[in-house]
This record gives structure tokens, C-alpha cells and sequence, in this order.
């Protein structure tokens, strides 16, 4: 059996869930702290 | 001298605060330099902040160059196992992923205890900042074990007392989360009862971390412990870069996360105050 499409599916696995996962929380953030910017200002 | 009683008053007067920023009600007296000096001084959020900005950025990119680093010394400096062949590679991703997923969970019981004893200001919003990347990592441990579970054990999965007290934390993320959201929408009982959860659900890390002991099946026993390794140095030494790198990035996710609910109770508290002036 070839393992090396086992081993490419885990790491794309692990990268995709962890480059997802810090790009929504890096989102997030950025528009939460612009929206409280936003309301200090006002 | 600062005692735990004065310590308790005043961290439950500013735990009422739960609207951020406010103004303390308690009198002005000396930061409490005895008794767990480094948590108090993160009480506030506006000094936490001071620190958490900076932080996020360099644990960030530190993480994704140590991972990055890690990975490709694992999928091209590194020999094939003599028995498990390439399949070993997998380790330098699914390790990691169970470390953090246990950890995170280590996180949040931490949290909790700082929640329900001292009414940190900081603590609920800790542990539901960790809930989220330790549930993900959780499911990512799960995904790449079953993956490399199919071309060593000739199975996807198997009842195993590792997989699945693994897969019974990952439920007890889900159900974290949804409770820890319920409760902070409803804003009654300041994190208490998401707290309590978080205490209850650290029974299953030793049980994870001992069921390869108690119930031999499928999953291999520990193979890596603090007195030493029974993998060959030339296969492992990729893995200490590839758990450093994907645990900077946790505990920068944690950061931004944490960030995002400060600035979003912000936000609610200025226009709660605005609605009532106007």
C-alpha cells in the first residue's frame, strides 16, 4: 500500500483546520477591536 | 498583609464589572505582591492588553516558521520507520494535535479554578477563548490518527480506549462551548456554571493519558515520556519544532480570541451606555 497519500491527506488535514482556524480568529479580532475604535471615537 | 479573604472581596468587586472598560469601585490600595502576584496583575484588562498585542504577532510567526521547519524536516530529512514505512510522518502533526487538544482542555480547568476561587476578570473569558483552537485540535488529532490508523492498523477506527476517550473530549468541547455561549448570552451567572463544566470535564484528561495502560488494544502504548523515548533520535527530532511551533500558534489564537471578546464586551458596554443616555 503507498502511504504517502495517507501521510499528504493527515497534513492537509492539520494545516487547513489550523490555517482556518487562525484566519477566522485574526478576522475576528481585527473587526471586533475596529468596531470598538470606531465607537471610542464617536 | 494581603489575606485570601481581602483578596476574595476585592476580586469579586471587580468581577461585577462584567461590562468592560469600568471603573473600579474598590478603594485604591496596593497591587497584592503576596499571594499569586502575576494573576492579579493581569485583573485588568487594559494591562493584559499591553502585553497581549505584542505577543500575539511574535507567537504567531513563530509558530508558523517552527512549524513550517518541523514539517519539512519531517517529510524530507527524516528516514521512513522500518515497520511503519512513511506513515510515520504522521507523527509530526498528530502529536502536536493531541498535546494541544489535552492541553487546551488543561486551559480552560485552570481557568475555571481561577473563575469559581478568585473571580478573575480574565479567567471566563480565557477558558472560552481556549475552547474553540482546543476543540479544533481535538478533531485534528482524531483526523490524522484515523488516517494513519487505515495503513497500520488496516482500519479507519476501532473502539480503542484511546481514540475514544479522545472522541469523548471532543464532545465535551462541543457541548463546552454551546454551554459557555448560552451562559454568556444570557449574562447571568458570570461564567460560574461554563466554570464548573470546565472542572468536570478534566476528569477524562487522565483518563486519556492512562488508557493506553488500562485498556491494550489497537493504540500503541507511550512511546514518549519525560525519562526518555523508545523512538530512534533520527525519526523524533523534528517533533519537539513541529509541538513548539503548533503551541505558539495555540497560545497565539488564544490571544486574538481573547481579544475579540474583550473588544466585543467593549463595544456592548459603550452602547449599553449610550442607549441609556440618549
Amino acid at each position: 500500500m503507498n502511504a504517502w497519500p495517507f501521510v499528504i491527506a493527515a497534513y492537509a488535514v492539520a494545516g487547513l483546520g489550523t490555517l482556518a482556524l487562525t484566519l477566522a480568529s485574526l478576522v475576528a479580532m481585527r473587526k471586533a477591536e475596529r468596531a470598538a475604535e470606531g465607537l471610542k471615537r464617536r | 498583609m494581603l489575606t485570601l479573604g481581602s483578596c476574595l472581596r476585592r476580586s469579586t468587586t471587580v468581577s461585577k464589572c462584567a461590562v468592560w472598560p469600568c471603573k473600579p469601585r474598590f478603594p485604591r490600595r496596593a497591587a497584592p505582591r503576596k499571594a499569586i502576584p502575576t494573576m492579579h496583575a493581569f485583573a485588568n484588562p487594559a494591562r493584559f492588553l499591553q502585553i497581549a498585542r505584542p505577543l500575539t504577532g511574535w507567537l504567531g510567526w513563530i509558530g508558523a516558521v517552527l512549524i513550517v521547519a518541523g514539517l519539512a524536516a519531517g517529510l524530507t530529512l527524516t528516514p521512513p520507520d522500518y515497520l511503519q514505512g512513511e506513515t510515520v510522518r504522521i507523527m509530526y502533526i498528530h502529536i502536536p494535535a493531541a498535546w494541544l487538544g489535552m492541553a487546551g482542555w488543561g486551559g480552560i480547568a485552570a481557568a475555571s479554578i481561577a473563575e469559581l476561587v478568585w473571580r478573575h476578570p480574565l479567567a471566563a473569558i480565557a477558558a472560552r477563548a481556549t475552547a474553540v483552537p482546543g476543540a479544533v485540535f481535538a478533531a485534528i488529532c482524531l483526523a490524522s490518527g484515523s488516517i494513519w490508523g487505515r495503513p497500520t492498523w488496516g482500519t479507519w477506527w476501532e473502539w480503542d480506549g484511546r481514540l475514544t476517550s479522545m472522541l469523548v473530549l471532543f464532545f465535551v468541547y462541543i457541548a463546552y462551548i454551546a454551554l459557555a455561549s448560552a451562559e454568556a448570552e444570557r449574562g447571568g451567572s458570570g461564567g460560574r456554571i461554563a466554570a464548573i463544566f470546565g472542572l468536570i470535564g478534566a476528569i477524562n484528561l487522565p483518563i486519556i493519558h492512562f488508557s493506553v495502560l488500562w485498556w491494550r488494544t489497537l493504540h500503541q502504548g507511550q512511546s514518549i515520556s519525560f525519562t526518555g523515548s523508545s523512538i530512534a533520535p533520527s525519526i523524533l527530532w523534528p517533533l519537539p519544532l513541529t509541538t513548539l511551533g503548533f503551541s505558539a500558534m495555540f497560545v497565539a489564537i488564544v490571544l486574538m480570541r481573547m481579544r475579540t471578546l474583550l473588544a466585543t464586551a467593549k463595544v456592548e458596554a459603550r452602547l449599553r451606555r449610550m442607549g441609556a443616555a440618549a
